[in-house]
């Protein structure tokens, strides 16, 4: 896609966005939006290291997690607007991100996964065990009255189509640059790439501080969305399947793919849940990762150029 | 000597396994210089260990009065040691003109990516390959020969002083061998120091102004390609004691 | 403040733990360590197991460790049917499908966990036996009769395992295939087959495993995702592809996480795994006797 083109596009999705809340329409339609919105944040941010270098990520609710409850000490103890809790959100993300990396990124690509694993559980015990943000009952946030729009859903509906558009311009620029072409390269071989002149931990570390970074702004506006936060819907292991299956099923190592996967899935996702079960939602996107990973490895995305070569 | 590259004393062991043994050798300037030895002797361990790949657990590694055994390999290209891989790893996902591009992009113009044009560079590149109707073809499309090429193309993107060339003849026909070879001395002509790994004897001896034999790690013979081959210890490695 | 009589109990019972906790990773010191396939279903796997103990125990009122013994030849099969599939998918293409293949287990662990939920629930399952809910003493000290039986089974198992990959034939192609997949070849052997057979004996043992777990503490789907840590916490802590290092690393678990219930209470005990998982990573990532 040209550069005009996804600019001209990204104007529209923002205007759109931003003006569709102040529209009479259902309520519902911006709850369901703003959870596809957080899965297009969360699918976007996992492919620029999942997709573009290759390493497998099973933590997006760790770094999810640390944003919104890096939000609720933010709103707790300086009363923060919410674009404070974002940025601060993000900088918890990328730290973390950048620690994980550091710890484990020498290491072949499995202990990386197995590491992101291990910080889901540690962050979750953590936040049990802290009384300050509620520990393992939650806390009730007083959330301020809402500005401009009819109600926080569709304020905040707002706010993540904007961190939308921003992920995907940033997911895009990387991707396309030559920091693309490097993590690209790691990705096909790290050893030829490094032979190459790539300093390859350098770019894996940037990847994984961005993509948590994404993770954490993500998580952000959760809390106030709920004016409640508690360690297990936080760490809740739909983040990882949301992250990871909209990356895959949509089709990895391009800026759209997670995109088109985040809004299956989260169609799906609320289709299912609402006439079958919660639980069967999950299940079903574990076969369809499967399914995926085993027949279609280029995701939704490369059946469609498959389908538009013949 | 004008030593380019100086490797002392280096030992390289994989759990109890001993893959190099106090390997100690200087390369001149603008030399061509031959590495020979059976399977298993340490050749590729011994440049990787030169490249950066590896690290050696003993010893030292001096490029161009510089001590770069601890860098890292990125640092070591920067720097301008350049290798192809035995075994072609072209990055899959690309295409060919792309592949030259990373090098380019990393090495090269580091410092001044917005006035690079590496489309042109590496279409120059790849016309000293007899690549470039294959620029835009993806890298996994391409013969066995396009690859080791290709190896040699991207290896040569990143300006490098010093060239390992590992193993690029292997399996080719002999016209191939014959166009590598051209290529090879064509880029030593212009300044470039190559250090030939190979195991077809008439390339290397052809090529080679100083050839070493290694052998279970160990350098077991040093000289000119004539008197290499009539060697009796050279003789009795390749053909098994 | 800190009780030596407290300190004494809790390393007592860390080591019936941790020799439980080896008995349930030895089966992905083999798939993971030896054989180099990321099985993170291994736990799931294992939950699987304990649910099929559960369920034939129930029916036909065998003992549970019978039960899991019998389950074995079935897993036995389940397993090399998975490593067959996956070594088709998968490891035949190459490094490249290394994510793929990572992701496949992890979507493996979830349709598990979630059929399980589907099929029985979530609440809690347990068995009854002979040796549930009576203890015996030692010492100063009561044991529950169960962590006994489950510290027997786990010796027995880790010693038979270890004795089988290095004295037998099977056993010893196992370890070469790990090693040096081309001399193996060279020596006739199938490689693929033997990495088959290996995975389905990773797997059978899963189920005696799945055994174990459901006679030490009732179950639930959810547990694979706490028994990921600990596993993969033993069998890198151990170092891949030692058996006896699989030992050692489950009893140092086993204690750690003893002495934090003591001392922190339960609130803490899950990160302990996980916790000392990371730290391996970080500064022995080829664990204590790592080849």
């Amino acid at each position: 896609m040209s550069r005009m083109k996804f600019w001209i596009g990204s104007a529209v999705a923002l205007i759109l966005g931003v003006g569709l809340p102040f529209a009479p329409i259902n309520e519902y339609v911006f709850y369901a939006g703003y959870m596809v919105l957080t899965f297009v944040v969360m699918a976007t941010a996992w492919n620029i290291l999942g997709g573009y270098a290759g390493y497998v990520n099973f933590g997006p609710p760790a770094f999810f997690g640390i944003g919104s409850y890096a939000a609720v000490v933010l709103f707790k103890s300086l009363n923060a607007p919410l674009a404070v809790q974002i940025a601060g959100a993000a900088l918890m993300g990328g730290l973390l991100g950048l620690g994980v990396g550091l710890l484990t990124l020498r290491l072949r690509g499995i202990f990386f996964a197995i590491a992101t694993v291990a910080i889901v559980f540690i962050m979750e015990t953590l936040m049990v065990n802290w009384r300050y943000v509620g520990g393992a009952t939650g806390l009730q946030l007083l959330r301020p009255p809402v500005e401009l729009y009819a109600s926080y859903t569709r304020m905040l509906f707002a706010v993540m189509a904007a961190m939308s558009v921003a992920a995907v311009a940033l997911a895009r620029y990387i991707q396309t640059s030559w920091l693309g072409r490097g993590l690209r390269a790691l990705r096909d071989s790290e050893e030829a790439a490094e032979s190459a002149g790539v300093p390859t931990l350098k770019l894996k570390l940037f990847a994984c501080a961005v993509s948590g970074a994404l993770m954490g702004a993500a998580g952000a506006p959760m809390p106030m969305y709920l004016s409640f936060i508690e360690p297990p819907s936080t760490f809740d292991l739909n983040y990882t399947v949301g992250s990871l299956g909209g990356a895959i099923i949509g089709g990895v190592g391009h800026w759209a793919g997670p995109i088109v996967g985040a809004i299956l899935l989260g169609t799906l996702q609320q289709v299912v849940t609402v006439t079958i079960s919660s639980e069967m939602n999950v299940l079903v996107v574990g076969v369809l990762l499967v399914v995926f990973v085993v027949a279609a490895p280029e995701g939704v995305l490369g059946l469609f150029k498959k389908a538009f070569k013949k | 000597m004008n030593g380019l590259l100086k490797i002392q004393n280096v030992s390289k062991t994989f759990g109890g396994f001993t893959a190099l043994s106090g390997v100690s050798l200087e390369i001149a300037q603008g030399e061509r210089f031959g590495l020979i030895g059976p399977n298993g002797s340490g050749k590729t361990t011994l440049i990787n260990c030169v490249s950066g790949t590896l690290r050696n657990e003993a010893g030292s590694i001096e490029f161009d009065g510089e001590d770069v055994t601890r860098l890292p390999a990125y640092q070591r290209t920067r720097r301008g040691i350049a290798r192809s891989f035995q075994i072609p790893r072209p990055f899959h996902s690309m295409t060919v003109a792309e592949n030259l591009a990373v090098p380019l992009e990393y090495v090269v113009h580091k410092g001044s990516l917005h006035m690079a044009d590496t489309r042109a560079e590496a279409l120059e590149l790849l016309r000293q390959m007899k690549l470039a109707e294959k620029a835009d073809t993806p890298s996994r499309n391409l013969s066995q020969v396009e690859l080791r090429k290709l190896e040699l193309a991207r290896a040569m993107a990143a300006r490098p002083r010093l060239l390992i060339s590992d193993e690029a003849m292997a399996g080719l026909s002999g016209s191939e061998v014959e166009e590598v070879l051209e290529i090879l001395f064509e880029l030593n002509r212009r300044g470039i120091t190559i250090i030939m790994i190979e195991h077809i004897m008439q390339a290397v001896m052809r090529f080679s102004q100083r050839v070493v034999c290694l052998d279970a790690g160990r350098i077991i013979c040093e000289g000119a390609p004539a008197d290499i081959v009539q060697n009796p210890e050279v003789q009795r490695a390749y053909l098994g004691a | 403040m800190f009780s030596l009589d407290l300190l004494l109990e809790a390393l007592l019972f860390g080591v019936l733990l941790g020799c439980f906790y080896a008995a349930v990773s030895i089966g992905l010191s083999v798939s993971f360590g030896l054989l180099d396939v990321p099985n993170v279903a291994h736990p799931a796997i294992m939950v699987l197991g304990s649910y099929c103990t559960w369920l034939l125990s129930a029916r036909t009122g065998l003992d549970p460790l019978l039960a899991g013994g019998l389950l074995m030849p079935a897993f036995f099969l389940l397993g090399v049917l998975i490593y067959r599939f996956y070594y088709e998918t998968f490891e035949k293409r190459g490094s490249e499908a290394g994510v793929r293949g990572l992701a496949f287990f992890f979507g493996l662990t979830f349709i598990v966990e979630v059929g399980l939920i589907l099929a029985f629930g979530v609440d809690q399952r347990s068995v009854e036996a002979g040796y549930i809910g009576r203890s015996f003493s030692l010492g100063d000290y009561r044991i529950p009769m169960r962590m006994g039986v489950a510290f027997a089974v786990a010796l027995l198992l880790t010693f038979s395992l270890s004795v089988y990959l290095s004295k037998t034939f099977t056993g010893r192609a196992i370890k070469a295939v790990a090693q040096d997949e081309p001399a193996l070849r060279l020596m006739g052997a199938n490689p693929v087959r033997i990495k088959q057979w290996a995975f389905g004996i990773a797997t059978g043992v899963s189920a005696l495993a799945g055994a174990m777990l459901i006679i030490v503490s009732p179950v639930e789907p959810a547990m694979d995702r706490l028994y990921i840590g600990r596993t993969f916490c033993v069998v890198v802590l151990a170092g891949l592809g030692s058996m006896t290092g699989t030992l050692a690393a489950g009893l140092i678990l086993g204690i750690v996480e003893s002495v934090v219930l003591m001392q922190f209470g339960a609130s803490w005990a899950p990160a302990v795994a996980f916790g000392l998982l990371l730290i391996v990573l970080g500064i022995r990532p080829q664990g204590l006797f790592g080849r």
